[in-house]
């Protein structure tokens, strides 16, 4: 027994006196700190980070090559275990998602490499791309999905990348092997400063909505029934969904592909949809809000840019607070709209949303009055946000304009929207051919008149309010008189008694491209009136602006800003909306307050407000059928939205409009092309994709 | 032994009674370390070092102090302490010469230790009865082997990922699979040299 132990334990002596020699000659200083970082890391050599295992990865922080929270894979205890070992402060990190750019998959195309064995996409590049004639499209191989570290990629049934979002960690492995550079880390910074640009694959919807929604997105989580999904792709770009539900005129839905064969896609409804059902749910769908960094924006005018920029400074780390100057927030969607087409408790849930994001919001403070330029700038606020609205009325030029019962359309909507008596006679005319005109006409004839008659110089074909409205006060039981225009207000003590009008012909084409009315010599008529109403144009009432504000101002009254950027005449003060571009839609003040968004961030981080050429100016017409391309779904019809009986609608202000049901959304959502770019040339077809493109 | 009778010898150890798909020893880093085609060459390397010294030690230790001593029942105590001895060598020699390839090998490195096939080319040296040339011979010729099989295995692992592999298969599954028709290919071999 004693030679077995002194055997065995002399044979380990030897060992470890070999290896105390060896660990003398070859020995190695270790870095104390990679070390500790060392153990602080996971130890799984995953890859993420991009270094090859833990033992690297340690190195490269300690030497600085790498941040502290460059591991993906243990989480942020990780990193701010290593920040502790390092001494460094621990900050916020913005999270990262992998987004792929192509929608448009290979089973659209054929396809070369899969009959010629390559399964990589790496590799099918390398065969000088074989079958395929876009630059920039997914080939479909899936080296992305193989190459993910955390599973968080799969090819989906149309061949293109699909991302889980709760697994993705934004380590950048999909971006690093993706030979063709469809895959990118995004951002919410990125998505909110994002525009489309010239090299972006978007469909016609999407490049001609001012706001720059991603329509086929949210349509695509609708069809799949992914609703709080929709509600976020729809705040990415839009944080007022209920409001553009109801009231957006949708441009989009004019460039819809399916229009080409049947009906378009009702775009606008999914979305209000969408909407509806956050709403309902009772539950806010939040979007990402950056770490407060403190810095003070002042935002004057609380419509529809002014919330939509605080809505974006706010999730960009900003304090932004408004100043309006109503009672309440909301500008001309609260005082311009009327309460059967946009019901005031879903304005008020809509704005409460972004307030409780941390916007602040001082209400019945009237510039000039309660505060200045200047004051603001003693306060603190870093930038100026300006964004007034078009609250005048163009008046008519007439004579007897000043007689009573005679009223600016936008007035008679104010006084609604400020809950002040707002009586009309039997007998009511409408002078103009525009939504105001309409909404004023059927907001008259819920207040009791028997007679409301919309007169419009132009033709109905001209008129450039939305079809719908006038198809809908049509059913309301409103006259319309096309080419007719006012001549004189005729009054009695005072009081509105008549109302002389002209026939009008159409003549040669004026500026705008439509053609100019003519009056008919010796065909005035005169007609028995209570009222005449006149919504025959606004204009940005700007004497708030004090003389020494150095705001220079249009010809047209409006103030003089870059349309692109927001930018006025002075630094640090940006300015979008009606007030700047006159009267239009929310939706196209909401693009341009994202824009002017965009320009204080820049701003305020010191950096240029960038070169914006390459963005979309305008989109060009959909000419191409993509149903003779590719296997598209079935055109089906378009789905209706329910409605109030007219009869219900008479002398109420209940919302005339319903929303979809969840089968008809879902049912109308897979109408829906999901066109793109059409990166892909089936053989035998000469068609070329650029066409395609909504450029 | 002529040289035409090593060259047997040195094919013999290599293909036909491959270590590892004749023998099925060393399975654990077989599977564990041959994912990626640069991790297995290291592996591989490092193999050969230790086997190879390995089977000359454990020999000398055999012959010069188990058989004198009367104590050959300690024989697998005894070898495993000296190949345990000798994969610290290698690390603390890697760490110095090589850090790259010690970095990026890291928790595998260890692995050699709980190698079977360094262990079972040592005991087969003795079984076998052969001198230290022999030995020296075969334990490399073993380990030789033992990297041609990991580095084909490697290869065939990397050609995995762009493979349309069922889902039930993946990973491990489909690797223990390719491990069999790899040893299949082997035994092809059978029958190559004399035994």
């Amino acid at each position: 027994m004693l030679i077995e132990a002194l055997a065995i334990g002399g044979l380990g002596l030897a060992s470890a006196l070999g290896l105390g020699v060896a660990a003398r000659i070859f020995a190695v200083e270790v870095d104390p700190l990679v070390q500790e970082i060392e153990e602080a890391l996971p130890g799984a050599n995953c890859g993420g980070c991009g270094f090859a295992g833990c033992a690297s990865a340690a190195v490269a922080i300690a030497s600085g090559k790498a941040p502290a929270n460059v591991c993906v894979g243990g989480g942020p205890e990780i990193g701010a275990t290593i920040a502790k070992i390092l001494g460094v402060e621990v900050s916020f990190r913005e999270p990262q998602i992998a987004l792929p750019d192509c929608t448009y998959g290979t089973d659209k195309a054929e396809l070369k490499f899969n009959y010629d064995g390559v399964r990589d996409c790496r590799a099918a590049v390398l065969l000088a791309g074989g079958a395929k004639v876009c630059e920039i499209g997914c080939l479909g191989l899936g080296t992305c999905a193989k190459a993910c570290p955390f599973g968080a990629i799969t090819i989906g049934a149309d061949n293109l990348p699909h991302i889980d979002p709760s697994l993705c960690t934004g380590c950048g492995t999909c971006e690093r092997v993706c030979p063709k550079n469809i895959i990118h880390l995004s951002s919410s910074t990125d998505r909110i400063l994002q525009f489309n640009a010239l090299e972006n694959c978007v469909a016609p919807c999407q490049a001609t909505c001012p706001a720059q929604i991603n329509i086929p997105g949210y349509i695509k989580a609708v069809a799949e029934g992914r609703y709080e999904d929709a509600v976020l792709i729809i705040k990415e770009h839009n944080p007022l969904p209920l409001v553009c539900g109801r009231v957006c005129p949708h441009p989009c839905e004019d460039a819809c592909r399916r229009g080409l064969d049947g009906e378009p896609v009702n775009i606008n409804h999914i979305k209000r949809f969408a909407a509806d059902y956050e709403l309902n749910s009772g539950k806010r769908i939040k979007p990402l809000l950056l770490p407060s960094n403190g810095r003070k924006v002042a935002i004057i005018g609380g419509g529809p840019a002014g919330l939509t920029v605080a809505y974006y400074l706010v999730r960009l780390g900003y304090v932004p607070t408004i100043f309006e100057q109503q009672p309440k927030l909301g500008g001309m969607l609260r005082y311009g709209i009327p309460e059967y087409r946009l019901p005031k408790k879903i304005l008020d849930w809509e704005i409460q949303g972004i307030l409780e994001l941390g916007v602040e919001a001082r209400v019945n403070q009237k510039m000039g009055h309660d505060f200045t330029l200047q004051s603001l700038k003693d306060e603190g606020f870093e930038a100026i946000f300006v964004g007034p609205g078009c609250w005048a009325s163009r008046n008519m030029q007439l004579e007897g304009e000043d007689l009573q019962g005679v009223l600016p359309g936008t007035d008679m909507l104010i006084d609604r929207g400020l809950e002040k008596p707002t009586p009309v006679g039997e007998k009511v005319v409408i002078i103009g051919g525009g939504n105001t005109a309409l909404d004023c006409a059927r907001t008259c004839w819920r207040l009791g008149a028997k007679e409301v008659t919309v007169l419009y110089r132009r033709s109905r074909k001209e008129m450039p309010a939305n079809d719908i409205e006038v198809e809908e006060g049509a059913h309301e039981g409103l006259n319309y008189k096309f080419l007719a225009a006012p001549t004189r207000l005729i009054g009695e003590n005072g009081k509105l008694k008549a109302l002389e009008y002209i026939t009008m012909e159409l003549g040669e084409p004026d500026a705008s491209g439509r053609r100019r009315p003519v009056p008919k010599k010796g065909s005035e008529t005169i007609i028995e009136v209570d009222n005449v109403i006149a919504a025959i144009g606004q204009f940005p009432d700007l004497a708030f602006l004090e003389g020494d504000s150095g705001l220079k101002v249009t010809r047209w009254n409006t103030i003089d800003a870059d349309e692109t950027l927001g930018q006025t005449s002075v630094p640090g003060i940006f300015a979008a909306g009606d007030a700047v571009s006159g009267a239009a839609t929310v939706v196209a003040a909401i693009g341009g307050a994202r824009k002017a968004a965009r320009s204080i961030h820049l701003y305020l981080g010191g950096k240029a407000q960038g070169d914006p050429e390459r963005w979309y100016k305008k989109p060009s017409d959909v000419n191409r059928r993509i149903t003779q391309i590719v296997g598209a779904p079935e055109p089906g019809t378009r789905a209706k939205m329910r409605e109030l009986t007219v009869s219900e609608r008479a002398n109420s202000f209940v919302e005339v409009e319903l929303g979809l049901l969840e089968e008809d959304a879902r049912r109308e959502a897979q109408r829906c092309l999901q066109c793109g770019l059409i990166c892909y040339k089936k053989a035998g077809d000469s068609a070329s994709c650029a066409a395609c493109a909504g450029k | 032994m002529s040289f035409g009778d090593y060259l047997l010898f040195i094919v013999g150890a290599i293909l036909v009674n491959n270590i590892l798909l004749a023998k099925f020893l060393g399975n654990c880093p077989f599977l564990g370390v041959s994912k990626r085609m640069d991790t297995a060459t290291g592996m591989s390397m490092a193999v050969i070092f230790v086997t190879t010294l390995a089977g000359m030690i454990t020999w000398v230790v055999q012959y010069y102090m188990l058989v004198p001593l009367e104590i050959e029942y300690l024989q697998t105590i005894a070898f495993i302490l000296v190949i345990a001895a000798l994969v610290q060598l290698v690390e603390i020699i890697m760490q110095k010469t090589m850090p790259a390839l010690y970095r990026a090998l890291g928790i595998f490195l260890p692995l050699i230790t709980t190698n079977c096939a360094v262990l079972g080319v040592a005991i087969i040296n003795i079984g076998e009865e052969y001198d230290f040339v022999d030995t020296l011979v075969f334990s490399f010729s073993s380990a030789v082997g033992y990297s041609l099989a990991l580095i084909l295995f490697a290869g065939i692992r990397e050609r995995f990922a762009m493979a349309p592999i069922p889902k039930v298969f993946e990973g491990t599954a489909i690797g223990l699979v390719t491990a069999g028709f790899l040893a299949l290919a082997f035994s092809g071999f059978g029958g190559l040299v004399g035994h």
